[in-house]
């Protein structure tokens, strides 16, 4: 590790002011520790949040927040996350180790960086951590890569879970600017696709913190799924993994969530195949349809070919467990 | 004419500058090397901590870079807790930070003043063992041992959270401390008939 300098803030604001051109903020650590360790983050200064952010889990008129310092045990855990958002409590869970996540925080779970191991290897290139160097997993080992949304300059995957909850939740990003002025993101737009910058992993301004996370309320406590394909059954990130969520009324699907992660450079909306299932009955031919719907736009990389039929019964898996599972 | 001298000054002066050289070159890239650190290395940073690990409280100057598992093992000498992977991949250092399992190797200790930390030396009861530390004996919850300070520990906070309703949730939520030996049926064995009693 480089040497740092290390200060502590007391509040949001006073945070966000001690932030200068070679700090980085910290809060759980459980990425950035490693990545200072592997020498691919050298901050000259770490700024530590845990006491200056809200750590709260509160309901609000329209919803839920949760405070950017909330650790993703006591998300997961949370009396009221579990009843009315059941989708984010599993993800959550299906994540990392108890340990990992009684230290990982809300905020630092959007801001974590990909695994590519092209990323973590400093011998090898890689356009996120070293911009022009290429993209070794573009024609090497992209077996854990994207299969939709990349660019020729990357095609590394974001790894968060819960994020994938989060966005078919349609939650918004609280965050807080080095001016001092707040601002709100939807979730689908907190994150960015590698495109022509793949340094960049979401549209967070520079110096600014997230502060919390809002969920605005919904019907998805009945039906609902998140499924992931691992490599191992526990303690592995996914290859694919699905979140599902139908609000139904009768046999008939009123509104439909759909989302993906190990798919994307961001957390992945499946929206043509949410259009499709509305107000359709909850069969499986329409579950396979819509899952037809969602790979039909994707395209997969020479050796990561096994996730498009890995995806589409993944999909269909996830909306017929919707109806059985809870 | 041929000097009877004439080798031994030719030896004189390669052996002479080549000592010369020798001795004036590691200073010239000594100082080098300083002035290189001085102009594009951050100096290393220390910070005073005042630290409470097993109900004892330790003052200390440390280096900012220091993890928790570092200051364990290296500062304190409570070499128990073990560096296996010191990326988060394997718990061989899990231990409890306010009650919580947590991983020492992605701790910083800079960010644990104020917090109680319980470490595998800080479970037993003078010399009587903690029962978990007695199911692991009982139940072979080990091989070579290495892993077994994390384990233990993990296992501890598992019965606390209150995941042991079968082995399947117990093997879930044992998933962050990997055994190379492969004692698991054992462990988990041990953590059964803990949470059992």
């Amino acid at each position: 590790m480089k040497p740092f300098e290390f200060q502590k803030a007391n509040d949001e604001n006073s945070a966000v002011e001690m932030a200068e051109k070679q700090s980085m903020y910290i809060s759980g650590g459980t990425n950035l520790i490693d990545l200072m360790k592997n020498h691919i983050h050298e901050p000259d200064k770490l700024i530590d949040l845990t006491d200056a952010l809200s750590s709260e889990i509160s309901t609000t008129p329209n919803g839920v927040r949760i405070g950017a310092m909330a650790r993703n045990t006591a998300v997961a855990e949370d009396s009221n996350i579990k009843s009315d958002f059941p989708l984010l409590s599993k993800a959550i869970l299906k994540g990392a180790s108890p340990q990992i996540r009684n230290m990982a925080s809300t905020g630092g779970n959007l801001l974590q960086r990909t695994r590519c191991p092209y990323f973590y290897d400093t011998a090898l290139p890689c356009n996120k951590r070293k911009p022009g160097s290429g993209c070794g997993a573009l024609k090497g080992d992209h077996r854990m890569s994207a299969i939709i949304g990349y660019s020729d300059n990357c095609v590394a995957v974001h790894p968060s879970d819960m994020c994938v909850a989060m966005v078919a939740l349609d939650a918004k990003v609280e965050i807080l600017k080095n001016d001092g002025t707040s601002a709100m993101i939807n979730f689908e737009d907190f994150h960015r696709l590698p495109g022509e910058n793949p340094q960049r992993d979401n549209n967070l301004p520079e110096g600014a913190i997230i502060t919390a996370i809002e969920i605005p309320e919904n019907s998805f406590q009945k039906n609902f799924e998140y499924l992931k394909l691992r490599d191992r059954e526990s303690y592995a990130f996914a290859l694919i993994s699905v979140a599902a969520a139908l609000d139904i009324s009768g046999n008939t699907i009123k509104s439909a969530r759909l989302a993906s992660g190990g798919v994307a450079h961001k957390p992945w909306r499946w929206n043509k195949a949410e259009i499709f299932l509305k107000d359709r009955e909850a069969t499986e031919e329409n579950f396979k349809q819509a899952a037809e719907i969602a790979v039909a736009d994707v395209k997969p990389l020479e050796n990561n070919q096994f996730k498009v039929e890995m995806l589409k019964g993944a999909i269909q898996q996830a909306l017929q467990n919707c109806l059985t599972n809870n | 004419m041929k000097s009877k001298y004439s080798s031994s000054r030719r030896f004189f002066i390669k052996s002479s500058s080549a000592f010369t050289a020798l001795a004036i070159i590691p200073g010239s890239v000594k100082s080098f090397f300083e002035q290189v650190k001085e102009k594009f290395f951050v100096k290393k940073q220390k910070i005073p901590l005042e630290v409470s690990i097993n109900k004892k409280s330790y003052q200390l100057d440390v280096d900012t870079r220091t993890t928790l598992l570092d200051l364990l093992r290296e500062n304190i000498g409570l070499t128990g807790t073990k560096k296996g992977c010191d990326h988060g991949q394997c718990g061989a250092c899990t231990v409890h930070i306010d009650g919580e399992r947590k991983l020492s190797c992605l701790t910083l200790a800079a960010m644990i003043p104020g917090k109680e930390i319980t470490t595998i030396e800080g479970l037993a009861n003078g010399d009587q063992l903690h029962p978990m530390q007695e199911a692991f004996i009982e139940n072979d919850g080990l091989q070579c041992g290495y892993c077994t300070p994390g384990q233990i520990m993990s296992a501890v906070a598992c019965v606390n959270e209150g995941h042991t309703g079968s082995i399947e949730e117990i093997k879930e939520f044992m998933s962050g401390n990997l055994c190379r030996c492969a004692a698991y049926n054992g462990i988990t064995k041990a953590i059964q008939q803990t949470a059992n009693t």
